[in-house]
């Protein structure tokens, strides 16, 4: 087999055909807006609309001043407790699919990936809605705080105070719920995959040897699974860390993250140069990231 | 042959049932101590699900499964005297080959000086000495299957029982790893219940075979007995091959029974079947049972078949087809009726084959004790 699609290197003409349109569309709206923000981290402010770029380091000594740098680990650790949480929520549903009869997979599947057909706006809206002082959750917990009031009067007891909404939105708890909701699926598809190309025999023979359902887990399921758990970790860690439309709609005033940030400096602050320094520092955090997951991806490689 | 007698496994009774379809129907039997117990049938016949309701992972609908005189129908895989090897090994791909023998050691928080010890003996009697710290991907099929017996004989098992054990082996290393098992299971003691489709592996291996034929056992006997007595047209036809035809009972004495059929003649046995005179029976002859002569050899024929009465045992034809497989040739008659009867004829010289050919028309006979009657 030697098709025109089988080897890029003995066949360069076809694939500069095919891949030269990709290429250019990259370079031209992704490379080329990319290359100027950069460019622009190293500059200053010569007027309200003008950037000169002087090869300044300033931007990023401010950057990496406490005040910008708390932000940034602060959005580093909700990142990492949403995917935490993901992955806590997400093996079991992810295992629950993998073992559910083969006629009902399709449905649960979609079901995960419903969410991604509504815009995200909607979706964050519609959660705030449910969360709000007068939302269904707030009622939902106000009934039951009710029927626990009144339960307490059958028996005698004193009545409960009146009932007093919890201010759920604008904290911190909002923030990671929201991204936690946002995020999910993209935690749930990759252990799925994972764990739907687990021979399941595995998970029989270890039983068969004597473990247990939970030492099998941690045995055989998890190990086996890494590969689905360190992608859903990445591709859950790495938007997470990069939010703005949660935080900016459901945090409050101390729960902004580093997006929220970025985009006051290219928006009401009008410092695009300093906007662009976060912005790559960004970047740079989450390219060592990715460098370092695939670096440990090489090395198991490498034992097997 | 083991020389205790006493059942390691009762099934009593034993049915499964997935929604609508009976996968096992009400199965009865006993597996002695020691023996090399096979499960044969063809695929979906319900003998893996026998297999994984003596493992436990599945539960009987009906019925009762007691291994070494304790009911099992509480008794979870993971404590039940039993090991598997399954079909796809299932050898853990992320553990080198001590790590996958020893799993079920320290799990079962056996002392690291015992399990060393007791991994290296059984990979000795594997015979994967020097393979302990290759992983699954670096090895062949053979020998994963290895591991997987290796890390399941560990467990000093009171049964094993295997699924399939040959079926992803080439036909040499099958031919080689049927000794082996054999071999193994003389070695451990251990009693094997194996899970076969394919009858050679069965007779070769077994000291006893359940033919299972649509979730119920057609018939539990020896290979020989199997082959050579089947209890019914399906064990017939699945273990072997045969030719059977259909015919009515025309005598019946305790030395001697006749059956008429239309198909091939007349059939003559020198032992009795018991069956009711005049009743429809099938015939079944074996193909290496079954002697070919060129046309005008009466006077050999007549000397051969001088077992039964005249005009019985006989029949004519015309080779229709032939395929030489070296050993054996295989030849497709046609007779006068029409009917096709397979021939083999074992190629005791070198131009044995050259004897006969297409269009030939021969004559056939065979001995009073070769036809079996069949009563179903």
């Amino acid at each position: 087999m030697s098709g025109a699609l089988q080897d890029w290197k003995s066949q360069k003409k076809p694939f500069a055909a095919i891949a030269s349109v990709p290429v250019f569309w990259l370079a031209l709206f992704f490379v080329a807006p990319m290359a100027i923000v950069w460019l622009y981290s190293f500059g200053e402010n010569a007027g309200p609309a003008d950037i000169n770029i002087s090869g300044t380091l300033d931007n990023y000594k401010r950057a990496i001043e406490w005040l910008y740098l708390s932000i940034f680990l602060k959005s580093l650790a909700v990142a990492a407790l949403t995917t935490l949480i993901c992955l806590i929520i997400g093996f079991p549903v992810a295992m629950a699919i993998t073992f559910a009869a083969p006629k009902w997979r399709p449905w649960l599947l979609l079901g995960i990936m419903l969410p991604f057909w509504t815009n995200l706006l909607i979706r964050t809206y519609a959660l705030m809605a449910l969360m709000g002082t007068n939302g269904y959750m707030n009622k939902g917990l106000g009934g039951l705080w009710e029927g626990a009031s009144w339960l307490r009067t059958l028996v005698g007891m004193q009545p409960l105070e009146a009932w007093t909404p919890i201010q759920l939105l604008y904290n911190n708890f909002a923030v990671v719920l929201g991204l936690v909701y946002v995020h999910l699926p993209f935690m749930v598809l990759p252990l799925y995959s994972a764990l739907d190309r687990l021979d399941k025999s595995l998970i029989e023979a270890s039983l068969d040897l004597g473990a247990g359902h939970f030492k099998t887990f941690m045995q055989i399921v998890v190990p086996l699974a890494a590969p689905g758990i360190v992608a859903g970790v990445m591709i859950t860690l790495v938007p997470a860390l990069g939010a703005y439309l949660t935080p900016d709609l459901m945090g409050g005033t101390d729960s902004q993250m580093i997006a929220n940030v970025i985009e006051r400096q290219f928006k009401r602050a009008n410092d695009w140069p300093f906007g662009a320094a976060l912005s790559f520092l960004l970047i740079y955090a989450m390219f060592i990231l990715i460098a370092l997951q695939s670096m440990k991806a090489n090395k198991t490689k490498e034992v097997r | 042959m083991p020389e205790t007698k006493q059942p390691i496994i009762q099934i009593r009774n034993v049915s499964k049932r997935f929604g609508k379809v009976t996968a096992v129907d009400n199965i009865s039997l006993d597996i002695l101590a020691g023996e090399f117990f096979v499960l044969l049938g063809p695929s979906g016949c319900g003998k893996t699900t026998l297999l994984r309701m003596i493992a436990g992972f599945e539960m009987p609908t009906e019925g009762q499964i007691i291994i070494d005189g304790q009911d099992m129908s509480l008794v979870p895989p993971n404590k039940r005297p039993v090991n598997m090897v399954f079909q796809s090994y299932a050898v853990f791909p992320h553990m080198n080959v001590t790590d996958n023998v020893g799993y079920g050691l320290r799990i079962a928080g056996v002392g690291k000086g015992e399990i060393r010890d007791r991994v290296a003996e059984a990979l000795e009697l594997v015979k994967l000495g020097g393979f302990e710290d290759r992983m699954p991907d670096q090895m062949s099929g053979g020998q994963r299957q290895r591991v997987a017996l290796a890390r399941s004989l560990v467990m000093r098992p009171k049964v094993l029982l295997l699924d399939e054990p040959l079926s992803a082996l080439d036909a040499k290393l099958r031919a080689q790893m049927q000794f082996e098992l054999s071999d193994l299971q003389d070695k451990v003691g251990i009693t094997f219940v194996t899970v076969t489709h394919d009858q050679d592996e069965a007779l070769s291996m077994a000291s006893r075979v359940a033919v299972i034929n649509k979730g119920e056992v057609a018939q539990l006997a020896g290979p020989s007995d199997l082959y050579e007595y089947p209890a019914n047209r399906f064990v017939a036809d699945f273990v072997g091959s045969v030719n059977i035809f259909e015919g009515k009972l025309t005598l019946d004495e305790p030395d001697k029974a006749a059956v008429d059929c239309p198909g091939l003649g007349k059939i003559y046995l020198n032992h009795g079947v018991t069956g009711p005179h005049g009743a429809d029976v099938w015939v079944a002859l074996r193909p290496e049972k079954i002697y070919l002569h060129v046309p005008g050899a009466g006077k050999a024929i007549r000397a051969a078949a001088q077992d039964a009465p005249d005009g019985h045992n006989l029949a004519r034809g015309t080779i229709k087809g032939m395929s030489y497989l070296g050993d054996i040739t295989l030849y497709e008659i046609q007779l006068e009726g029409g009917q096709v009867i397979r021939v083999s004829r074992p190629n005791l010289s070198r131009h044995d084959q050259e004897d006969f050919t297409w269009d030939d028309k021969v004559s056939m006979h065979w001995r009073a004790d070769s036809p079996v009657v069949l009563l179903s």
